[in-house]
């Protein structure tokens, strides 16, 4: 092997300029798939952001108005989903595939806490509900079994709305009342969440009791207060009527699978509330283990894109070290000539140029790849860092644009394989070179 | 016999199909110091060519040490150059990019021979032929007389059963000719290599044993030269 090495070093020793020029072709080729994969990546992942904030076996469903006519009934009509419909989708029809089921009922209000009010909605939940949408809790607690069944008049707040509530001017009014004083200003000047915990907020005309403080992420809805199902449901008596539905489900596996579920359990429901079985509009499901899927096939359809963009650039790079072992063979006719004159098999030769070619391809690539990687750090640091504002929502441009490690060691095959296929014709000629013909050669 | 030649034939088929060799018997013994000379053209190189394994021959056999040398593949003919024939060219044939020491290792790292052992064995052929002191030397910094004995010492280092020397002082001004020539009927006598010289001066013929003369293809006389007066310039120098 050191001999090999031997061989190539003075190889490229004698041809330093031409090497490096060629080189710098494979390095570019190789930097160029590092800084698009990682490009991509980041896009991707500032698209995703948030897609990992549910379980990905949910499905929502809501009720809409119908779009056509159906059992003599005109299409407008506005559907309306009740217990019924759970006991429909709990029920023995749909058990092979639905696991947990929970029903929303929801209402808005003003929520008022000292002196400060802001407008949102309580929505009536299981505690299911938490697990389903990843609900994340901050300080307190959610929703319990207790709370469903005692009917308790607890609530848990967003961390945003808290903010707003425990802003600044309450603190004096607080003080002024005569009420424990809120510790507003904490050790580093944020606001102290924890506060409000087992105080009481005024939603409309009723007291409840703050048990938990949820995380406020991406795809949270920042006026959303949790309650007790039950509770919402016997105090703003909504009878039979439920807003939302959503469930866990398992064993649909592809997208037929979940496109056909959906289609069986829309009609079940539709059937119900008099609208045909196959219209979307009357009832709306989003199911996002579908979305997911969807979300990945983009991505893989993007990464493969890259790959194939990045491939093609680094076929300019294969084809000059291509060339450049062409000329190299040309000029060593006569040494290999020499060497085979001497005892060197037609694989010691063939070993030499392809050893040559892989080793610049491999050097150069490398160093393409360290340089590519470098600039996905730069950009990590910068464009990754900064966002920009879209409707009031802060989006970033670029998540963590970088390459894996498994980047790293396909583009390391990739460069040994384009090596080998630069070197294959050059050492196929060099190979084949007669002997005395070589040895005539000048 | 350490090299037979049963009709062999040779034609070349580029375009106008030239047959070159039309059946050349020829027995060469073991440790004999032979040359054959014959005009440009006569087909003396061709000879060579098929003597070293460099070339095949259309009909006819050639045994080396009762070994048939017939339609062998790449890889064994070079593995059969590489053991049982030394080469030495007109114009050395050194690689040039590589030291002295280096050049006559080449043959044993084909053969596998481990980097020290062959190193201190090619130091050894080296300095056997007086060029110890340009081991570290590239070709272009020596003398031709230099490089034919590193040529020279390249050839010995497998202790090949045949040396086959094509115009070996083709380059070389009279007196290093002479030289090299004095080198190996010294390596013929002392110790036994069987040598076979292509030449077309007489001087270099007459150095040798044994003249086989070719012409148009065909061996014609066979010389025994053990005398050396076969050249009538030829008897104490070699006339360039």
């Amino acid at each position: 092997m050191r001999d090999v090495f031997t061989e190539i070093w003075e190889s490229i020793r004698r041809n330093k300029l031409r090497t490096c020029l060629t080189g710098f072709a494979v390095s570019w080729g190789i930097f160029m798939l590092i800084v698009l994969l990682g490009a991509g990546n980041g896009l991707m992942n500032a698209f995703m952001t948030g897609s990992d904030e549910f379980s990905t076996n949910t499905m929502n469903v809501g009720a809409g108005r119908t779009s056509k006519p159906y059992d003599g009934l005109k299409e407008g009509r506005r559907v309306v989903l009740d217990d019924r419909d759970v006991e429909l989708t709990e029920g023995p029809r749909f058990e092979d595939y639905i696991d947990d089921v929970v029903a929303t009922v929801s209402t808005s209000g003003v929520i008022t806490y000292g002196r400060k009010h802001v407008s949102g909605s309580v929505e009536g939940n299981y505690p299911a509900r938490q697990e389903m949408d990843r609900i994340r809790i901050r300080y307190g607690r959610f929703i319990n079994d207790k709370d469903i069944r005692d009917r308790r008049k607890v609530v848990v707040l967003p961390e945003a709305m808290v903010e707003n509530l425990l802003g600044e001017g309450n603190v004096a009014s607080g003080a002024r009342l005569g009420r424990r004083s809120f510790n507003v200003s904490g050790e580093n000047g944020q606001v102290d969440y924890a506060s409000i915990i087992g105080e009481y907020v005024r939603i409309g005309s009723m007291s409840w009791r703050v048990v938990g403080i949820t995380e406020s992420n991406r795809m949270s809805d920042d006026n959303v207060c949790y309650a007790p199902y039950t509770t919402v449901k016997t105090i703003y008596g909504k009878g039979q009527e439920i807003d939302e539905l959503l469930f866990t489900f398992h064993g649909l596996e592809s997208e037929e699978a979940n496109e056909a579920f959906e289609k069986e359990y829309r009609a079940a429901i539709n059937l119900r509330h008099r609208a045909a079985p196959d219209d979307r509009r009357a009832l709306w499901i989003w199911n996002r283990f579908t979305q997911n899927l969807q979300m990945n096939k983009g991505r893989n359809i993007l990464s493969t894109a890259l790959w194939i963009i990045g491939l093609f650039t680094l076929l300019g790079g294969i084809v000059g070290v291509s060339n450049i072992m062409l000329i190299t063979v040309k000029e060593r006719t006569h040494e290999f000539g020499i060497r085979k004159a001497i005892g060197a098999s037609p694989w010691s030769i063939t070993k030499l140029i392809l050893a040559e070619s892989v080793t610049i391809t491999a050097f150069f690539g490398y160093v393409g790849m360290l340089v590519g990687m470098l600039v996905c750090e730069v950009l990590d640091k910068t464009l990754g860092q900064s966002s920009m504002s879209v409707m009031d929502e802060q989006i970033s441009m670029l998540v963590n644009p970088t390459v894996g490690l498994d980047v790293a060691l396909e583009a390391t095959l990739v460069l040994i394989i384009a090596g080998s296929l630069a070197g294959f014709f050059p050492a196929r000629k060099a190979a084949q070179v007669r002997p005395i013909e070589a040895l005539r050669a000048e | 016999m350490l090299i037979e030649l049963k009709g062999v034939n040779k034609t070349y088929n580029n375009g106008q199909p030239l047959h070159v060799l039309k059946g050349i018997d020829l027995s060469i013994d073991s440790g004999e110091f032979v040359s054959i000379m014959g005009a440009s053209g006569s087909g003396k190189s061709t000879l060579l060519n098929i003597l070293g394994i460099l070339d095949n021959y259309d009909t006819g056999e050639y045994h080396i040490d009762g070994r048939l040398i017939k339609g062998l593949s790449e890889k064994q003919a070079a593995d059969y150059r590489n053991r049982l024939i030394g080469f030495i060219f007109q114009s050395f044939n050194l690689i040039g990019f590589k030291t002295a020491v280096e050049n006559v290792e080449l043959p044993l790292f084909y053969q596998g021979v481990g980097r020290s052992r062959r190193h201190q064995m090619a130091m050894e052929y080296l300095d056997r032929l007086g060029l110890a002191d340009w081991a570290s030397h590239y070709p272009n910094e020596m003398s031709g007389g230099q490089k034919q004995r590193v040529a020279i010492a390249r050839a010995l280092i497998t202790n090949p059963k045949i040396l086959l020397a094509d115009e070996p002082t083709g380059a070389l001004d009279s007196k290093t000719s002479e030289e090299v020539m004095q080198l190996l009927s010294r390596l013929n006598r002392q110790e036994g290599v069987t040598i076979i010289v292509v030449t077309h001066e007489s001087g270099v013929a007459n150095c040798t044993d044994k003249i086989v003369h070719i012409k148009d293809g065909i061996i014609g006389e066979i010389e025994d030269n053990r005398e050396h007066r076969a050249s009538m310039f030829g008897v104490n120098t070699i006339m360039k």
